[in-house]
Protein backbone atom coordinates (compact mmCIF):
# COMPACT_ATOMS: atom_id res chain seq x y z
CA UNK A 1 0.00 0.00 0.00
CA UNK A 2 1.34 3.43 -0.88
CA UNK A 3 1.95 5.76 1.99
CA UNK A 4 -0.03 8.93 1.77
CA UNK A 5 1.34 12.36 2.63
CA UNK A 6 -1.17 12.52 5.46
CA UNK A 7 0.27 9.47 7.19
CA UNK A 8 3.78 10.89 6.90
CA UNK A 9 2.73 14.22 8.41
CA UNK A 10 0.80 12.46 11.16
CA UNK A 11 3.75 10.24 12.07
CA UNK A 12 6.00 13.31 12.11
CA UNK A 13 3.63 15.24 14.41
CA UNK A 14 3.34 12.41 16.94
CA UNK A 15 7.10 11.96 17.03
CA UNK A 16 7.53 15.71 17.42
CA UNK A 17 5.16 15.58 20.40
CA UNK A 18 7.13 12.70 21.91
CA UNK A 19 10.56 14.21 21.30
CA UNK A 20 10.25 17.98 21.81
CA UNK A 21 10.46 17.72 25.63
CA UNK A 22 13.47 15.42 25.27
CA UNK A 23 15.08 17.90 22.92
CA UNK A 24 14.48 20.67 25.44
CA UNK A 25 16.10 18.55 28.15
CA UNK A 26 19.16 18.09 25.92
CA UNK A 27 19.40 21.79 25.07
CA UNK A 28 19.09 22.98 28.68
CA UNK A 29 21.71 20.48 29.83
CA UNK A 30 24.24 22.67 28.01
CA UNK A 31 22.96 25.84 29.65
CA UNK A 32 25.58 28.09 31.24
CA UNK A 33 23.29 29.55 33.92
CA UNK A 34 22.18 27.43 36.84
CA UNK A 35 18.51 27.55 35.97
CA UNK A 36 16.40 25.22 33.86
CA UNK A 37 14.38 28.12 32.49
CA UNK A 38 16.69 30.79 31.10
CA UNK A 39 19.24 30.02 28.43
CA UNK A 40 22.31 32.24 28.83
CA UNK A 41 25.04 30.43 26.95
CA UNK A 42 26.57 27.06 26.21
CA UNK A 43 28.67 25.16 28.71
CA UNK A 44 29.38 21.62 29.79
CA UNK A 45 29.75 22.53 33.45
CA UNK A 46 26.62 20.53 34.42
CA UNK A 47 28.20 17.38 33.05
CA UNK A 48 31.28 18.03 35.18
CA UNK A 49 29.00 18.76 38.14
CA UNK A 50 27.14 15.49 37.57
CA UNK A 51 30.28 13.37 37.68
CA UNK A 52 31.17 14.96 41.02
CA UNK A 53 27.80 14.00 42.49
CA UNK A 54 28.60 10.70 44.25
CA UNK A 55 25.04 10.12 45.49
CA UNK A 56 23.50 10.34 42.03
CA UNK A 57 26.19 8.16 40.47
CA UNK A 58 25.65 5.55 43.15
CA UNK A 59 21.91 5.69 42.55
CA UNK A 60 22.57 5.03 38.82
CA UNK A 61 24.62 2.00 39.72
CA UNK A 62 21.89 0.75 42.08
CA UNK A 63 19.22 1.20 39.41
CA UNK A 64 21.13 -0.86 36.84
CA UNK A 65 21.91 -3.67 39.30
CA UNK A 66 18.28 -3.79 40.37
CA UNK A 67 16.97 -3.75 36.78
CA UNK A 68 19.25 -6.58 35.64
CA UNK A 69 18.68 -8.87 38.63
CA UNK A 70 14.94 -8.34 38.77
CA UNK A 71 14.41 -8.67 35.00
CA UNK A 72 16.45 -11.89 34.82
CA UNK A 73 14.57 -13.38 37.77
CA UNK A 74 11.20 -12.33 36.35
CA UNK A 75 12.08 -13.74 32.93
CA UNK A 76 13.08 -17.14 34.33
CA UNK A 77 10.06 -17.35 36.66
CA UNK A 78 7.74 -16.04 33.97
CA UNK A 79 8.93 -18.38 31.20
CA UNK A 80 8.50 -21.39 33.48
CA UNK A 81 5.10 -20.11 34.57
CA UNK A 82 3.94 -19.57 30.97
CA UNK A 83 4.94 -23.13 30.04
CA UNK A 84 3.10 -24.47 33.09
CA UNK A 85 -0.02 -22.38 32.59
CA UNK A 86 -0.15 -23.27 28.89
CA UNK A 87 -0.38 -26.95 29.81
CA UNK A 88 -3.08 -26.41 32.45
CA UNK A 89 -6.59 -27.38 31.42
CA UNK A 90 -9.05 -24.55 30.89
CA UNK A 91 -11.02 -24.19 34.09
CA UNK A 92 -11.35 -22.19 37.26
CA UNK A 93 -7.81 -23.01 38.45
CA UNK A 94 -6.23 -21.70 35.29
CA UNK A 95 -8.39 -18.60 35.03
CA UNK A 96 -7.85 -17.84 38.71
CA UNK A 97 -4.09 -18.15 38.31
CA UNK A 98 -4.18 -15.89 35.26
CA UNK A 99 -6.27 -13.33 37.12
CA UNK A 100 -3.88 -13.32 40.08
CA UNK A 101 -0.91 -13.04 37.69
CA UNK A 102 -2.47 -10.01 36.05
CA UNK A 103 -3.23 -8.21 39.32
CA UNK A 104 0.02 -6.18 39.48
CA UNK A 105 -0.57 -5.10 35.88
CA UNK A 106 -4.23 -4.17 36.31
CA UNK A 107 -3.88 -2.72 39.76
CA UNK A 108 -2.78 0.90 39.97
CA UNK A 109 0.94 1.02 40.70
CA UNK A 110 0.34 3.09 43.77
CA UNK A 111 -1.85 0.32 45.26
CA UNK A 112 0.76 -2.32 44.44
CA UNK A 113 3.41 -0.15 46.08
CA UNK A 114 1.31 0.57 49.13
CA UNK A 115 0.23 -3.06 49.58
CA UNK A 116 3.80 -4.33 49.40
CA UNK A 117 4.96 -1.61 51.75
CA UNK A 118 2.33 -2.70 54.26
CA UNK A 119 3.49 -6.33 53.96
CA UNK A 120 7.17 -5.43 54.40
CA UNK A 121 6.51 -3.06 57.27
CA UNK A 122 4.30 -5.66 58.94
CA UNK A 123 6.94 -8.38 58.58
CA UNK A 124 9.62 -5.92 59.67
CA UNK A 125 7.67 -5.10 62.82
CA UNK A 126 6.96 -8.79 63.42
CA UNK A 127 10.60 -9.82 63.14
CA UNK A 128 11.73 -6.60 64.84
CA UNK A 129 13.99 -5.61 61.93
CA UNK A 130 14.80 -1.92 61.83
CA UNK A 131 14.63 -0.38 58.38
CA UNK A 132 13.35 -3.42 56.51
CA UNK A 133 13.01 -1.40 53.28
CA UNK A 134 16.07 -1.73 51.06
CA UNK A 135 17.45 -3.67 48.11
CA UNK A 136 15.54 -6.89 48.74
CA UNK A 137 12.16 -5.23 49.13
CA UNK A 138 12.79 -3.33 45.88
CA UNK A 139 13.94 -6.54 44.19
CA UNK A 140 10.82 -8.44 45.27
CA UNK A 141 8.56 -5.61 44.16
CA UNK A 142 10.26 -5.26 40.76
CA UNK A 143 10.11 -9.00 40.05
CA UNK A 144 6.44 -9.02 41.02
CA UNK A 145 5.39 -6.22 38.71
CA UNK A 146 7.54 -7.49 35.81
CA UNK A 147 6.20 -11.07 35.96
CA UNK A 148 2.82 -10.50 34.29
CA UNK A 149 4.50 -8.67 31.40
CA UNK A 150 6.91 -11.56 30.83
CA UNK A 151 4.08 -14.11 30.95
CA UNK A 152 1.89 -11.97 28.73
CA UNK A 153 4.64 -11.81 26.11
CA UNK A 154 5.25 -15.56 26.10
CA UNK A 155 1.73 -17.03 26.36
CA UNK A 156 0.60 -16.02 22.85
CA UNK A 157 3.78 -17.49 21.35
CA UNK A 158 3.10 -20.79 23.13
CA UNK A 159 -0.47 -20.76 21.88
CA UNK A 160 0.71 -20.32 18.29
CA UNK A 161 2.98 -23.39 18.39
CA UNK A 162 1.69 -26.42 16.56
CA UNK A 163 1.46 -29.12 19.28
CA UNK A 164 2.59 -31.68 16.73
CA UNK A 165 5.99 -30.00 16.46
CA UNK A 166 7.22 -31.26 19.82
CA UNK A 167 5.74 -34.68 19.06
CA UNK A 168 7.54 -34.73 15.72
CA UNK A 169 10.80 -33.88 17.48
CA UNK A 170 10.22 -36.73 19.93
CA UNK A 171 9.37 -39.13 17.11
CA UNK A 172 12.67 -38.15 15.54
CA UNK A 173 14.47 -39.24 18.70
CA UNK A 174 14.47 -36.23 21.03
CA UNK A 175 13.77 -36.68 24.73
CA UNK A 176 10.85 -34.49 25.91
CA UNK A 177 13.31 -32.13 27.56
CA UNK A 178 15.44 -31.92 24.44
CA UNK A 179 12.34 -31.40 22.30
CA UNK A 180 11.56 -28.43 24.51
CA UNK A 181 15.02 -27.02 24.19
CA UNK A 182 15.19 -27.52 20.42
CA UNK A 183 11.64 -26.78 19.33
CA UNK A 184 9.55 -24.90 21.87
CA UNK A 185 12.18 -22.57 23.29
CA UNK A 186 13.33 -21.22 19.89
CA UNK A 187 9.68 -20.69 18.95
CA UNK A 188 8.94 -18.62 22.05
CA UNK A 189 12.32 -16.86 22.11
CA UNK A 190 10.98 -13.57 20.68
CA UNK A 191 8.41 -13.54 23.49
CA UNK A 192 11.07 -14.21 26.11
CA UNK A 193 13.32 -11.47 24.75
CA UNK A 194 10.57 -8.87 24.58
CA UNK A 195 9.40 -9.93 28.06
CA UNK A 196 12.90 -9.42 29.42
CA UNK A 197 13.27 -6.05 27.71
CA UNK A 198 9.92 -4.95 29.09
CA UNK A 199 10.80 -6.06 32.61
CA UNK A 200 14.16 -4.30 32.37
CA UNK A 201 12.59 -1.10 31.04
CA UNK A 202 9.85 -1.06 33.65
CA UNK A 203 12.38 -1.61 36.42
CA UNK A 204 14.65 1.20 35.18
CA UNK A 205 11.83 3.66 34.91
CA UNK A 206 9.77 2.62 37.90
CA UNK A 207 9.25 5.31 40.42
CA UNK A 208 5.83 4.85 42.01
CA UNK A 209 6.21 1.33 43.43
CA UNK A 210 9.86 1.91 44.32
CA UNK A 211 8.90 5.10 46.14
CA UNK A 212 6.87 3.09 48.64
CA UNK A 213 9.14 0.07 49.11
CA UNK A 214 12.55 1.75 49.22
CA UNK A 215 14.38 3.03 52.25
CA UNK A 216 17.23 5.46 52.81
CA UNK A 217 19.77 2.64 52.54
CA UNK A 218 19.21 1.86 48.90
CA UNK A 219 18.24 4.68 46.56
CA UNK A 220 17.44 4.18 42.90
CA UNK A 221 17.79 6.91 40.32
CA UNK A 222 14.07 7.74 40.03
CA UNK A 223 13.89 8.09 43.83
CA UNK A 224 16.94 10.32 43.78
CA UNK A 225 15.43 12.41 40.99
CA UNK A 226 12.17 12.70 42.90
CA UNK A 227 13.88 14.07 45.96
CA UNK A 228 15.73 16.54 43.73
CA UNK A 229 12.63 17.70 41.83
CA UNK A 230 10.99 18.61 45.12
CA UNK A 231 13.10 21.73 44.90
CA UNK A 232 13.94 23.53 41.69
CA UNK A 233 16.04 21.20 39.54
CA UNK A 234 19.54 22.21 38.49
CA UNK A 235 20.53 21.28 34.94
CA UNK A 236 22.75 18.42 36.07
CA UNK A 237 19.59 16.26 36.12
CA UNK A 238 19.11 17.25 32.50
CA UNK A 239 22.71 16.36 31.77
CA UNK A 240 22.08 12.93 33.27
CA UNK A 241 18.95 12.45 31.16
CA UNK A 242 20.83 13.49 28.04
CA UNK A 243 23.52 10.91 28.76
CA UNK A 244 20.86 8.21 29.34
CA UNK A 245 19.17 9.21 26.09
CA UNK A 246 22.40 9.01 24.09
CA UNK A 247 23.33 5.65 25.64
CA UNK A 248 19.91 4.18 24.76
CA UNK A 249 20.07 5.59 21.26
CA UNK A 250 23.55 4.16 20.62
CA UNK A 251 22.53 0.80 22.11
CA UNK A 252 19.44 0.56 19.92
CA UNK A 253 21.37 1.56 16.79
CA UNK A 254 23.93 -1.16 17.51
CA UNK A 255 21.16 -3.74 18.07
CA UNK A 256 19.46 -2.63 14.86
CA UNK A 257 22.66 -2.84 12.84
CA UNK A 258 23.53 -6.29 14.17
CA UNK A 259 19.96 -7.39 13.36
CA UNK A 260 20.40 -6.17 9.82
CA UNK A 261 23.68 -8.09 9.50
CA UNK A 262 21.99 -11.21 10.87
CA UNK A 263 19.14 -10.77 8.41
CA UNK A 264 21.41 -10.45 5.40
CA UNK A 265 23.36 -13.53 6.55
CA UNK A 266 20.10 -15.46 6.84
CA UNK A 267 19.07 -14.28 3.41
CA UNK A 268 22.40 -15.43 1.96
CA UNK A 269 21.98 -18.81 3.61
CA UNK A 270 18.46 -19.03 2.23
CA UNK A 271 19.77 -18.26 -1.25
CA UNK A 272 22.28 -21.08 -1.01
CA UNK B 1 2.52 -35.96 24.47
CA UNK B 2 2.85 -38.39 27.38
CA UNK B 3 1.36 -37.70 30.77
CA UNK B 4 4.64 -37.55 32.66
CA UNK B 5 6.09 -34.70 30.65
CA UNK B 6 2.80 -32.81 30.86
CA UNK B 7 3.01 -33.16 34.64
CA UNK B 8 6.52 -31.72 34.69
CA UNK B 9 5.43 -28.89 32.47
CA UNK B 10 2.59 -28.04 34.82
CA UNK B 11 5.04 -28.15 37.71
CA UNK B 12 6.94 -25.29 36.03
CA UNK B 13 4.24 -22.90 37.18
CA UNK B 14 4.67 -23.72 40.89
CA UNK B 15 7.42 -21.18 41.73
CA UNK B 16 5.27 -18.52 40.17
CA UNK B 17 2.17 -19.68 42.08
CA UNK B 18 4.09 -19.51 45.36
CA UNK B 19 5.53 -16.10 44.50
CA UNK B 20 2.11 -14.72 43.54
CA UNK B 21 0.52 -16.01 46.72
CA UNK B 22 3.10 -14.35 48.97
CA UNK B 23 3.72 -11.12 47.10
CA UNK B 24 0.38 -10.44 45.41
CA UNK B 25 -2.39 -12.04 47.49
CA UNK B 26 -0.99 -11.46 50.97
CA UNK B 27 -0.21 -7.74 50.38
CA UNK B 28 -3.78 -7.21 49.18
CA UNK B 29 -5.07 -8.90 52.31
CA UNK B 30 -2.84 -6.52 54.27
CA UNK B 31 -4.54 -3.56 52.57
CA UNK B 32 -7.93 -4.93 53.63
CA UNK B 33 -6.65 -5.59 57.16
CA UNK B 34 -5.27 -2.07 57.58
CA UNK B 35 -8.45 -0.54 56.10
CA UNK B 36 -10.60 -1.97 58.88
CA UNK B 37 -8.26 -1.40 61.81
CA UNK B 38 -6.94 1.64 63.65
CA UNK B 39 -3.33 2.43 64.57
CA UNK B 40 -3.51 0.00 67.52
CA UNK B 41 -4.77 -2.86 65.36
CA UNK B 42 -8.35 -3.01 66.68
CA UNK B 43 -11.35 -3.17 64.37
CA UNK B 44 -12.91 0.09 63.23
CA UNK B 45 -15.14 1.44 60.44
CA UNK B 46 -13.78 4.97 60.95
CA UNK B 47 -11.54 4.86 57.84
CA UNK B 48 -14.43 3.79 55.62
CA UNK B 49 -16.74 6.55 56.92
CA UNK B 50 -14.03 9.14 56.30
CA UNK B 51 -13.86 8.17 52.61
CA UNK B 52 -17.02 10.11 51.81
CA UNK B 53 -15.04 13.35 52.37
CA UNK B 54 -13.07 12.48 49.23
CA UNK B 55 -15.88 11.65 46.79
CA UNK B 56 -15.04 14.72 44.67
CA UNK B 57 -11.41 13.68 44.46
CA UNK B 58 -12.34 10.18 43.31
CA UNK B 59 -14.69 11.51 40.65
CA UNK B 60 -12.13 14.06 39.44
CA UNK B 61 -9.44 11.38 39.12
CA UNK B 62 -11.75 9.07 37.16
CA UNK B 63 -12.82 11.90 34.88
CA UNK B 64 -9.26 13.05 34.09
CA UNK B 65 -8.25 9.43 33.53
CA UNK B 66 -11.08 8.87 31.06
CA UNK B 67 -10.26 12.04 29.10
CA UNK B 68 -6.52 11.24 28.96
CA UNK B 69 -7.28 7.68 27.81
CA UNK B 70 -9.60 8.82 25.03
CA UNK B 71 -7.08 11.39 23.78
CA UNK B 72 -4.36 8.71 23.79
CA UNK B 73 -6.58 6.32 21.83
CA UNK B 74 -7.45 8.92 19.21
CA UNK B 75 -3.79 9.90 18.84
CA UNK B 76 -2.35 6.38 18.97
CA UNK B 77 -4.61 4.39 16.66
CA UNK B 78 -3.67 6.19 13.41
CA UNK B 79 0.06 6.13 14.10
CA UNK B 80 -0.06 2.45 15.11
CA UNK B 81 -1.91 1.74 11.87
CA UNK B 82 0.47 3.79 9.71
CA UNK B 83 3.51 2.14 11.31
CA UNK B 84 2.05 -1.32 10.73
CA UNK B 85 1.61 -0.40 7.04
CA UNK B 86 5.27 0.61 6.60
CA UNK B 87 8.16 -1.46 5.32
CA UNK B 88 9.57 -3.96 7.84
CA UNK B 89 12.76 -1.99 8.45
CA UNK B 90 10.97 1.31 8.90
CA UNK B 91 8.59 -0.43 11.32
CA UNK B 92 11.44 -1.56 13.60
CA UNK B 93 12.96 1.91 13.61
CA UNK B 94 9.70 3.68 14.33
CA UNK B 95 8.73 1.28 17.11
CA UNK B 96 12.16 1.88 18.66
CA UNK B 97 11.44 5.61 18.45
CA UNK B 98 8.12 5.07 20.22
CA UNK B 99 9.85 3.07 22.96
CA UNK B 100 12.83 5.37 23.61
CA UNK B 101 10.84 7.98 25.59
CA UNK B 102 9.67 5.16 27.86
CA UNK B 103 13.31 4.59 28.79
CA UNK B 104 13.76 8.19 29.83
CA UNK B 105 12.81 8.81 33.40
CA UNK B 106 9.18 9.86 33.61
CA UNK B 107 9.85 12.32 36.42
CA UNK B 108 12.28 14.25 34.23
CA UNK B 109 9.97 14.10 31.22
CA UNK B 110 7.19 15.54 33.36
CA UNK B 111 9.53 18.15 34.75
CA UNK B 112 10.50 19.14 31.21
CA UNK B 113 6.84 19.86 30.51
CA UNK B 114 6.88 22.17 33.50
CA UNK B 115 9.62 24.15 31.73
CA UNK B 116 7.57 24.23 28.55
CA UNK B 117 4.24 25.25 30.06
CA UNK B 118 5.36 27.66 32.80
CA UNK B 119 4.37 31.31 32.73
CA UNK B 120 8.03 32.08 31.92
CA UNK B 121 8.46 28.80 30.06
CA UNK B 122 9.42 27.87 26.52
CA UNK B 123 6.01 28.39 24.92
CA UNK B 124 5.42 31.76 26.54
CA UNK B 125 8.91 32.96 25.61
CA UNK B 126 8.20 32.06 22.00
CA UNK B 127 4.87 33.87 22.19
CA UNK B 128 6.56 36.98 23.65
CA UNK B 129 9.16 36.81 20.90
CA UNK B 130 6.34 36.86 18.35
CA UNK B 131 4.65 39.69 20.29
CA UNK B 132 1.65 37.50 21.08
CA UNK B 133 -0.15 37.52 24.44
CA UNK B 134 1.11 34.97 26.93
CA UNK B 135 -0.93 31.96 27.99
CA UNK B 136 -1.37 30.61 31.47
CA UNK B 137 -1.06 26.84 31.12
CA UNK B 138 0.69 25.43 34.16
CA UNK B 139 -1.38 24.41 37.21
CA UNK B 140 -4.51 23.79 35.16
CA UNK B 141 -6.42 20.52 34.64
CA UNK B 142 -5.42 20.63 30.94
CA UNK B 143 -1.73 20.65 31.88
CA UNK B 144 -2.25 17.58 34.08
CA UNK B 145 -4.12 15.75 31.32
CA UNK B 146 -1.42 16.73 28.82
CA UNK B 147 1.16 15.24 31.18
CA UNK B 148 -0.82 12.01 31.36
CA UNK B 149 -1.19 11.80 27.56
CA UNK B 150 2.50 12.51 27.01
CA UNK B 151 3.71 9.97 29.54
CA UNK B 152 1.37 7.13 28.65
CA UNK B 153 0.94 7.52 24.86
CA UNK B 154 3.55 4.82 24.03
CA UNK B 155 1.57 2.37 26.19
CA UNK B 156 -1.38 2.88 23.84
CA UNK B 157 0.61 2.78 20.59
CA UNK B 158 2.53 -0.44 21.27
CA UNK B 159 -0.33 -2.92 21.96
CA UNK B 160 -2.43 -1.58 19.07
CA UNK B 161 0.57 -1.78 16.75
CA UNK B 162 1.40 -5.34 17.81
CA UNK B 163 -2.16 -6.48 17.02
CA UNK B 164 -2.28 -4.64 13.70
CA UNK B 165 1.08 -5.93 12.52
CA UNK B 166 0.04 -9.54 13.16
CA UNK B 167 -3.16 -9.06 11.22
CA UNK B 168 -3.48 -11.47 8.32
CA UNK B 169 -3.15 -9.45 5.08
CA UNK B 170 -5.16 -12.01 3.12
CA UNK B 171 -8.24 -11.18 5.21
CA UNK B 172 -8.00 -7.58 4.04
CA UNK B 173 -7.56 -8.75 0.46
CA UNK B 174 -10.48 -11.15 0.79
CA UNK B 175 -12.69 -8.32 2.02
CA UNK B 176 -11.57 -6.16 -0.91
CA UNK B 177 -12.24 -9.00 -3.35
CA UNK B 178 -15.70 -9.34 -1.90
CA UNK B 179 -16.34 -5.71 -2.74
CA UNK B 180 -15.66 -3.82 0.49
CA UNK B 181 -14.34 -0.30 0.07
CA UNK B 182 -11.46 1.05 2.17
CA UNK B 183 -13.75 2.34 4.86
CA UNK B 184 -15.65 -0.92 5.16
CA UNK B 185 -12.44 -2.97 5.20
CA UNK B 186 -11.33 -0.91 8.14
CA UNK B 187 -14.67 -0.98 9.94
CA UNK B 188 -15.53 -4.62 9.37
CA UNK B 189 -12.12 -6.34 9.29
CA UNK B 190 -9.23 -4.32 10.69
CA UNK B 191 -10.93 -2.55 13.58
CA UNK B 192 -12.76 -5.57 15.06
CA UNK B 193 -9.55 -7.58 14.96
CA UNK B 194 -7.61 -4.87 16.77
CA UNK B 195 -10.03 -4.57 19.69
CA UNK B 196 -7.84 -6.72 21.95
CA UNK B 197 -4.96 -4.28 21.36
CA UNK B 198 -7.20 -1.31 22.08
CA UNK B 199 -8.42 -2.89 25.30
CA UNK B 200 -4.93 -3.54 26.60
CA UNK B 201 -3.91 -0.04 25.52
CA UNK B 202 -6.82 1.46 27.42
CA UNK B 203 -5.89 -0.55 30.50
CA UNK B 204 -2.28 0.54 30.30
CA UNK B 205 -3.18 4.23 30.01
CA UNK B 206 -6.27 4.52 32.19
CA UNK B 207 -4.90 2.84 35.31
CA UNK B 208 -1.73 4.92 35.72
CA UNK B 209 -3.61 8.09 34.77
CA UNK B 210 -6.27 7.62 37.42
CA UNK B 211 -3.78 6.82 40.14
CA UNK B 212 -0.98 9.27 39.34
CA UNK B 213 0.36 11.67 41.92
CA UNK B 214 3.59 13.04 40.47
CA UNK B 215 2.03 14.52 37.34
CA UNK B 216 -0.65 16.32 39.34
CA UNK B 217 1.94 17.59 41.82
CA UNK B 218 4.19 19.06 39.15
CA UNK B 219 1.79 20.16 36.41
CA UNK B 220 -1.19 20.81 38.67
CA UNK B 221 0.94 22.61 41.22
CA UNK B 222 -1.06 21.18 44.11
CA UNK B 223 -4.02 23.42 43.32
CA UNK B 224 -6.27 20.38 43.09
CA UNK B 225 -5.51 16.91 44.44
CA UNK B 226 -6.06 13.63 42.65
CA UNK B 227 -6.70 10.44 44.57
CA UNK B 228 -3.05 9.42 44.15
CA UNK B 229 -1.98 12.62 45.92
CA UNK B 230 -4.20 11.86 48.90
CA UNK B 231 -2.92 8.27 49.19
CA UNK B 232 0.70 9.37 48.85
CA UNK B 233 0.15 11.94 51.60
CA UNK B 234 -1.24 9.33 54.02
CA UNK B 235 1.80 7.09 53.60
CA UNK B 236 4.67 9.54 53.19
CA UNK B 237 3.55 12.65 55.09
CA UNK B 238 0.86 12.05 57.68
CA UNK B 239 1.80 8.39 58.33
CA UNK B 240 -1.84 7.34 58.54
CA UNK B 241 -1.39 3.88 57.01
CA UNK B 242 -4.91 2.79 57.93
CA UNK B 243 -6.75 5.55 56.14
CA UNK B 244 -4.29 5.30 53.22
CA UNK B 245 -5.10 1.59 52.97
CA UNK B 246 -8.83 2.33 52.91
CA UNK B 247 -8.34 4.85 50.07
CA UNK B 248 -6.20 2.32 48.16
CA UNK B 249 -8.83 -0.37 48.66
CA UNK B 250 -11.55 1.78 47.13
CA UNK B 251 -9.31 2.91 44.26
CA UNK B 252 -8.43 -0.71 43.53
CA UNK B 253 -12.04 -1.87 43.61
CA UNK B 254 -13.13 0.98 41.32
CA UNK B 255 -10.43 0.19 38.77
CA UNK B 256 -10.95 -3.57 38.93
CA UNK B 257 -14.64 -3.01 38.18
CA UNK B 258 -13.73 -0.88 35.14
CA UNK B 259 -11.19 -3.43 33.95
CA UNK B 260 -13.43 -6.45 34.48
CA UNK B 261 -15.98 -4.70 32.30
CA UNK B 262 -13.36 -4.03 29.60
CA UNK B 263 -11.99 -7.58 29.71
CA UNK B 264 -15.40 -9.11 29.36
CA UNK B 265 -15.83 -7.01 26.25
CA UNK B 266 -12.48 -8.14 24.78
CA UNK B 267 -13.07 -11.83 25.62
CA UNK B 268 -16.25 -11.98 23.59
CA UNK B 269 -14.45 -10.18 20.77
CA UNK B 270 -11.64 -12.72 20.89
CA UNK B 271 -14.10 -15.59 20.61
CA UNK B 272 -15.62 -13.89 17.58
CA UNK B 273 -12.18 -13.46 16.01
CA UNK B 274 -11.46 -17.12 16.62
CA UNK B 275 -14.60 -18.09 14.77
CA UNK B 276 -13.63 -16.02 11.76
CA UNK B 277 -10.22 -17.69 11.57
Amino acid sequence: MKKSAFSKIYIFLIFAFLYVPILIICVYSFNASNSTGVMTGLSVKWYAELFKDKVTLHACYNTIILAITSAVTATVLGTLAAIGIDKMKKGWRRSMLMTVTDIPMMNPEIVTGVSMMLLFVFIGAFLKINGVLGFWTLFIAHVTFSLPYVILNIMPKLKQIDPHLAEAAQDLGCTPAKAYWKVILPAIKPGIVSGFIMGFTLSLDDFIISYFVSGPKFQTLPIRIYSMTKKRVTPDMYALSTIIFVVILVMLIIINLSDLKGDSKKRKKGAE
Amino acid sequence: MNKKSTFYQKLCASPHILWSAIFIIVPLLMVAYYSFTDANGSFTMENIYRLTDYTDTFLRSLWYGIIATLICLVMAYPIAYFISQSKARAQTTMIMLVMIPMWMNFLIRTYAWMNILEDSGVINKMLSFLHLPNLHMINTPSAVILGMVYNFLPYMILPIYSVLTKLDRSLVEAAQDLGANKFNVFLKVIFPMSVSGIVSGITMVFVPSVSTFYISQKLGGGTFALIGDIIEMQFQVSNNFNFGAALSLVLMVLILICMAFMNKFSDTEDAGGGMVV
